[in-house]
């Protein structure tokens, strides 16, 4: 299901240098192909029908993978209309690292979880965090920093994220 | 004295010339950023008020909220401790680092932590610390102190910190751009917390309800340091508590624009610890990091340190509500021009920053830059959580007054002095304070006391025992005061006939020094059938209340009150040429005042230009005033600005044919006594030269400068060729 509030997403994203692709869950491994950059490893993704078969991603990759990887994949349980934002949030498979460590973030967030602001983003936090998921980063774009003179992107954290906006979920 | 104060000249001038070019890009970089980010919002003013309402209840349920929140996060797993000063602090933490058998921490940025000097606690014990944060390491390398709140190199250029890494490292190839200090910092860092046992953070917010804290950062080196870490130490001062997650939302929208002028920062981390993420082993290649497991210890150390007593203080407890988004000193001329080296003490810099030292430190640590805020209130619109900045630099000041011992020039000023303060109180403060009597006296005997001021020796005494810089043309009082004028002259508009009754607030300036004004006005007013009085009431006690004079300030509000007490009452309409005075009525009064008093004053209360504006709205007669074509360059100022009065001016002076240029700099940098001071005199310049660029462009060079507020115009005076008038002067009849 493809809500309003999709078309205002993208076009924040793209503001913050986020790069946004629409897929479905039929052309998800293809689309995913296109934005990894080996070695990638990635998180179980929580879509029905979506997973990293045929992919070049590891699912389930141990600390030296993650070490070496050059993309990481991991799921968004919402996503900020306004802002651009991905809410990523931990399940225990390690997301917190796989979002932080490689120079590249894809992050596949279903279209339906697109929220249009923050008040909204806050009503779904605190479900969920009753609910007993209790961290939760909203991620705006790369990591950045202006402490060197000019604006760098990718500091201590990725220097691209690509958003996989799943529409048919 | 004079010594010092040529210390403290030479110290801004090496600053200014050293520091501040870059702190001045990157503030009003931060700055515009702002405006136009809040501008963005639906409702800016809505969610301030929101996120003032919840730091208000928040502070006053403080200790329920403390123990709240202790319950939630050791239910979580998490331990919590309450440190009640700077050692306490730092004894706890290093046992936590001691218990963990860590050599090595990593830190995020974090300005409590700054507080406690942690960082030189824990290396004296053998303990490496590595601030991870780009600024605070380039900071950490260089052995020096924040300069700003938020973006602790910004003094600091690029250039700059190539040398220094160049100095300190021994790498490969020169590092020369951005990109490659960032990748430096970045890959050396990365190993440091590889390497770190314990990570240490701040924590923007702290909720009591689920134990989670919000950190604002753009880097990604605070998730950094707390998911690679097993042990997390998270330091927060305790007015960090805020009741719900659902609160931190105002908070979220606000903090980034207000500080770096972002929608958002990069990331807005609500973590609740300890966090779920499996701890990384990143030479095995056997587990996968899903099994590896979070087994994980956190500390979340609240920090009182002065803040419990800050909290009973009624004038300081608003500090407490600060998020420390920088937004005051960014919006601050003072602290654009010379950084927080100059503007700041032992911990914290800027607008704000008199009260975290105050309070945290003690007042001399305040002291040491209180007088750098000239109060003239720019910050106060811009601050999200609706601090009076101002009047904690204030009350500040006051204190700090008290504090000081009598000193041996007392004997100079005797006489001159009819004011409520104590004897020790600084010969500057007291002199500029109790300018209302020098201005009578000056104006009795002008011309010939004008002469006399104007003579060496006596520019030299002034500069000597008092510090009134002999750069500075002191004013020059008229014989004829501007009320004689009027009661020669008398009204001219009969009651009877009048479209509205107006008192005329006749300020010390336009009373003694420029009177044309004041006759402008009056004769504007009475073009457009307004009958005028010209009542007897002393100055507005503005002048005492910079110098941190409260109760005499107190003093004066209350018997200009009662001067006027009759003429409100009857409907009246107080009607103030310099918007210094009137932003005493409308905001410092409420806390001179006895509530009703000040609602009735502040409400029937108008600045002169605004008041034709609502004449001529209301059906005034354009052409009973002064028309004309000229080009125009106007200077607001500023505490009409915070009123939100500039506009008026503006449509008064186009609705008459001019045409009208607006300067957009923060501040004409006089600010009352502040360019007369002998110490801050390069500095209030320096502030100017802003002005004076924008008003000698090839499209401004020729116009007539005008301006609002009688320092704004004496500094125009001193910075151009052109004499500047005030804008009442060009639309009153001649
Ligand atoms: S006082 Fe207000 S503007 Fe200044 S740092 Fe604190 S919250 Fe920001």
């Amino acid at each position: 299901m493809v809500t309003s509030h999709t078309d205002a997403f993208v076009e924040s994203a793209r503001r913050v240098d986020a790069v946004v692709t629409p897929t479905t869950v039929d052309e998800f491994a293809g689309t995913l192909e296109d934005v990894v950059t080996e070695p990638a490893v990635g998180t179980p993704l929580p879509f029905e029908g979506v997973t990293y078969d045929g992919t070049a991603v590891d699912g389930a990759p141990t600390g030296a993978a993650l070490a070496e990887a050059a993309t990481g994949v991991t799921a968004a349980a919402a996503a900020i209309a306004d802002y651009g934002s991905v809410v990523l949030q931990e399940t225990g498979a390690g997301e917190e690292l796989l979002g932080l460590y490689p120079d590249r973030h894809v992050v596949v967030v279903a279209a339906s979880d697109v929220v249009p602001d923050m008040p909204a983003a806050f009503e779904a936090l605190d479900g969920q965090f009753d609910a007993g998921r209790r961290d939760a980063i909203l991620a705006t774009g790369p990591s950045a920093t202006a402490d060197m003179g000019a604006v760098v992107k990718g500091v201590h954290g990725p220097r691209e994220v690509q958003i996989l906006l799943l529409e048919d979920r | 004295m004079s010594d010092s104060r040529r210390q403290k000249a030479a110290r801004i001038r090496s600053l200014l010339e050293t520091e501040g070019d870059a702190v001045f890009e990157n503030t009003t970089t931060f700055n515009d950023g702002r405006y136009e980010s809040v501008e963005k919002l639906d409702d800016y003013e809505g969610l301030k008020a929101r996120a003032r309402a919840i730091k208000e209840d928040a502070i006053a349920n403080l200790p329920d909220l403390v123990e709240a929140v202790t319950e939630t996060v050791e239910a979580n797993g998490g331990t919590v401790y309450l440190a009640e000063d700077e050692a306490d602090a730092q004894r706890y933490i290093a046992e936590v680092v001691e218990d963990r058998d860590a050599d090595s921490v990593v830190k995020s940025k974090s300005m409590t932590s700054e507080e406690i000097e942690i960082n030189d606690h824990l290396q004296s014990r053998g303990v490496d610390v590595w601030e991870t944060d780009l600024g605070e390491f380039v900071l950490q390398v260089a052995d020096e102190a924040p300069s700003h709140i938020v973006a602790p190199a910004i003094h600091r250029s690029r250039e700059n910190i190539a040398e220094l890494f160049d100095a300190h490292f021994d790498t490969d190839a020169p590092l020369e751009t951005a990109e490659d200090l960032t990748e430096f910092a970045r890959e050396y860092l990365a190993e440091r917390i590889k390497d770190a046992d314990v990570g240490m953070t701040g924590a923007n917010f702290v909720t009591a309800d689920t134990g989670t804290i919000a950190l604002v950062t753009s880097e990604g080196n605070a998730r950094k340091s707390v998911a690679t870490t097993d042990t997390h130490v998270a330091v927060a001062g305790v007015e960090k508590v805020v009741p719900s997650l659902g609160d931190l939302q105002p908070f979220v929208e606000l903090i980034g624009r207000s500080g770096t002028g972002q929608d958002i920062t990069a990331y807005v981390s609500l973590l609740t610890p300890p966090v779920g993420t499996p701890v990384p082993d990143f030479d095995d290649d056997e587990t996968p990091l899903a099994e590896a497991g979070p087994d994980r210890d956190y500390h979340l150390v609240l920090i009182d340190n002065g803040r419990m007593a800050m909290r009973d203080d009624d004038d300081l407890r608003e500090t407490l509500y600060c998020i420390r988004c920088s937004a005051c000193a960014n919006s601050c001329a003072n602290f654009q021009h010379v950084g927080g080296h100059a503007f700041g003490g032992e911990t914290y810099s800027g607008g704000i920053a008199t009260g975290w030292e105050a309070g945290v430190h003690g007042e001399d640590s305040a002291a040491e830059f209180n007088d750098l805020c000239t109060g003239c209130s720019r910050c106060v619109n811009q601050c999200p959580v609706e601090i009076d900045i101002p009047w904690i630099n204030t009350v500040v000041r006051d204190r700090i007054n008290r504090g000081a011992d009598p000193d041996t020039f007392d004997f100079l000023v005797e006489g001159l002095t009819p004011d409520e303060e104590p004897a020790g109180l600084d010969v500057q403060k007291r002199f500029f304070g109790n300018f209302e009597t020098a201005a009578k006296l000056g104006s009795a005997t002008a011309p010939l006391s004008n002469w006399v001021m104007d003579a060496g020796p006596v520019r030299s005494a002034l500069e000597r025992f008092v510090g009134v810089d002999s750069r500075r043309d002191l004013p020059t009082f008229e014989r004829e005061t501007f009320r004689e004028w009027f009661a020669t002259r008398g009204p001219r508009v009969d009651p009877a006939d009048a479209a509205r009754e107006v008192v005329l607030y006749p300020d010390v300036y336009t009373n003694y020094v420029s009177t044309a004004r004041g006759k402008a006005a009056v004769r504007a007013l009475e073009a457009l059938d307004v009958h005028v009085t010209v009542p007897a009431v002393g100055e507005s006690g503005r002048a005492p209340l910079s110098q941190g004079m409260v109760s005499t300030a107190g003093e004066k509000a209350s018997r200009v009150y009662g001067a006027l007490a009759e003429h409100v009452d009857a409907g009246r309409d107080v009607v103030v040429v310099e918007p210094s005075d009137l932003a005493m009525f409308a905001r410092e009064y409420e806390r001179l005042l006895p509530e009703r008093s000040h609602e009735r004053l502040a409400e029937q209360s108008y600045e002169v230009m605004e008041y034709v504006y609502g004449l001529l709205e209301n059906g005034g007669d354009p052409d009973a005033l002064a028309t004309g074509n000229e080009a125009v360059a106007y200077h607001s100022h500023c505490q009409q600005r915070t009123l939100g009065l500039a506009a008026h001016t503006v449509a008064v002076l186009e609705q008459l044919g001019h045409d009208v240029v607006t300067s957009d700099v923060e501040c004409c940098g006089m600010a009352g006594s502040f360019g007369y001071k002998q110490e801050y005199y390069d500095l209030s310049m320096d502030v100017g030269d802003e002005l004076a660029t924008q008003f000698t462009t090839d499209e401004t060079r020729d116009r007539t400068v005008v301006a609002s507020g009688t320092s704004c115009l004496e500094q125009l005076d001193s910075l151009l060729q052109r004499v500047p008038t005030h804008p009442v002067e060009l639309v009153a009849p001649r």
